[in-house]
């Protein structure tokens, strides 16, 4: 599975008849297992281009490949649960995963004991780990992931990450998640992609070599200053 | 002015060892049930089409709020005049005067439908079936029993106008002979079983199904 991405122009017509330049000049690939982190500043455009890729607009300039059979698997900024329908139902309908599976990734997200529960009985935070949840289990080829961790609290979201984490590498998706958080991005992703200020454009495409456990602080802490200043002259 | 409670009971008895009052009470039953359920089913798949396509609405609108003005008289008459006194003329009159009230409330909910949800199915690949039972059916599912609560109070009373005016069975006709007799008696012995039969649909039928489809609302104040 590789996904392609090649976007020349997206352009938003606005109710009023006003025309605006969202995206520009966006290409990248992404190969199987990979995990991509997608970094720009809000209204970049971060969260049209994942509707683009997962086929929900398709409005623009430019192509998206993504070689069939394909199941995309796709967390929203909202868990978007069907609020009439149980954890374990929301899972279900979205999936081809049999009973066993289903429980091992809802046990890896510590739902098992909210799965006979109704969405509007769940917290936020597990609200989310059930929108997870329901995007593993159609056993993706690409993930897509918006924001999955906003307005959690840093410890709920750290713990998440790890979890998310796992489950990534254990099902090898390629994996394309969409944050405005630097330190997120670095502690996730084996490459950030980082999109300038609106029009979205790609400022960088930077691969993290060293395997995930050995990148020492001083090396995150490096990262992390190289793509603020990217940012930063991106901004100014 | 009224007739003792037990002279009214005294007509029941004779009327149901008669078999009669079981008879009319079915008859009328039945008509109620063909036209609400008509009137449900035409009237939901119009109001869904007229809430998701606008050329729909704007052909249909005019159409709709005319039945919906219409006294429900006028039409049952003109149904008796066009098709005769026929049972088709009955339910089709009691049918046309319940689908306008139908198509409008579920237009309203077809038009709220969750967009986000729309695109969470789709993203999912979910197929159509699925995504009709489960994303579609029960975000309607309150515009639907509202309007089966309002339809099925509205259909019994105009069904006993339509049996009084061109029928020779049910309860209407029934209470239309008790007017000629000026039988104050009999009219209530035909008209209170009627009205405790539908008590009885509305707290076993009706009640269930909502408190049914909202089971997943959480519970506020408790």
């Amino acid at each position: 599975m590789e996904l392609k991405v090649s976007i020349a122009q997206k352009v938003l017509r606005t109710a009023s008849g006003q025309t605006r330049v969202i995206l520009r000049d966006v290409a990248f690939s992404l190969r199987q297992g990979e995990i991509c982190a997608l970094l720009g500043p809000s209204g970049c455009g971060k969260t049209t281009l994942l509707r683009i890729i997962s086929g929900l607009d398709s409005d623009f300039d430019g192509r998206v490949e993504i070689p069939g059979p394909r199941r995309i698997g796709m967390v929203f900024q909202e868990p978007r649960l069907l609020p009439w329908r149980t954890v374990a139902q929301n899972l279900c309908l979205a999936s081809s995963s049999s009973r066993d599976d289903l429980a091992e990734i809802a046990s890896a997200l510590r739902l098992s004991k909210h799965l006979d529960h109704f969405p509007g009985e769940l917290s936020l935070g597990l609200a989310r780990r059930a929108a997870i949840a329901r995007a593993f289990a159609v056993k993706p080829d690409l993930l897509l992931l918006d924001e999955p961790f906003v307005s959690l609290d840093a410890a709920l979201a750290a713990r998440m990450r790890e979890e998310l984490l796992a489950l990534v590498l254990e099902r090898r998706a390629a994996t394309l998640h969409v944050t405005h958080d630097v330190d997120e991005a670095i502690s996730i992703a084996d490459r950030i992609l980082v999109l300038s200020p609106a029009p979205g454009q790609l400022l960088a495409d930077r691969q993290i070599d060293t395997p995930r456990q050995a990148l020492s602080q001083a090396h995150a802490a490096r990262l992390k200053d190289a793509i603020l200043s990217l940012m930063a002259d991106a901004a100014s | 002015m009224l007739p003792a409670p037990l002279a009214v009971a005294s007509v029941i008895g004779a009327e149901a060892r008669s078999g009669a009052l079981v008879f009319n009470l079915a008859i009328t039953l039945a008509r109620v049930a063909a036209a609400f359920a008509l009137a449900m089913v035409l009237g939901a798949a119009l109001g869904v089409a007229m809430g998701r396509n606008k050329s729909v609405d704007r052909l249909c609108d005019p159409l709709v709020t005319v039945l919906l003005n219409l006294p429900a008289l006028v039409l049952i008459v003109l149904a008796y005049i066009w098709l005769g006194l026929t049972e088709v003329a009955a339910i089709a009159a009691v049918t046309l005067n319940k689908l306008p009230n139908t198509a409008v409330t579920l237009r309203e909910g077809a038009r709220a439908l969750d967009k986000s949800l729309d695109e969470m199915a789709r993203v999912f690949d979910m197929p159509l079936g699925r995504k009709v039972r489960h994303v579609v059916a029960p975000q309607l599912a309150p515009y639907f029993a509202a309007a089966m609560r309002s339809g099925l109070s509205l259909v019994w009373k105009i069904v006993l106008v339509a049996e009084l005016l061109g029928r020779s069975s049910g309860v209407g006709f029934e209470i239309g002979v008790a007017f000629q007799l000026f039988d104050v008696t009999r009219l209530l012995a035909y008209a209170l079983p009627f009205v405790g039969l539908m008590l009885i649909v509305e707290a076993f039928v009706v009640q269930p199904v909502e408190r049914r489809v909202s089971r997943w609302r959480p519970r506020h104040g408790a």
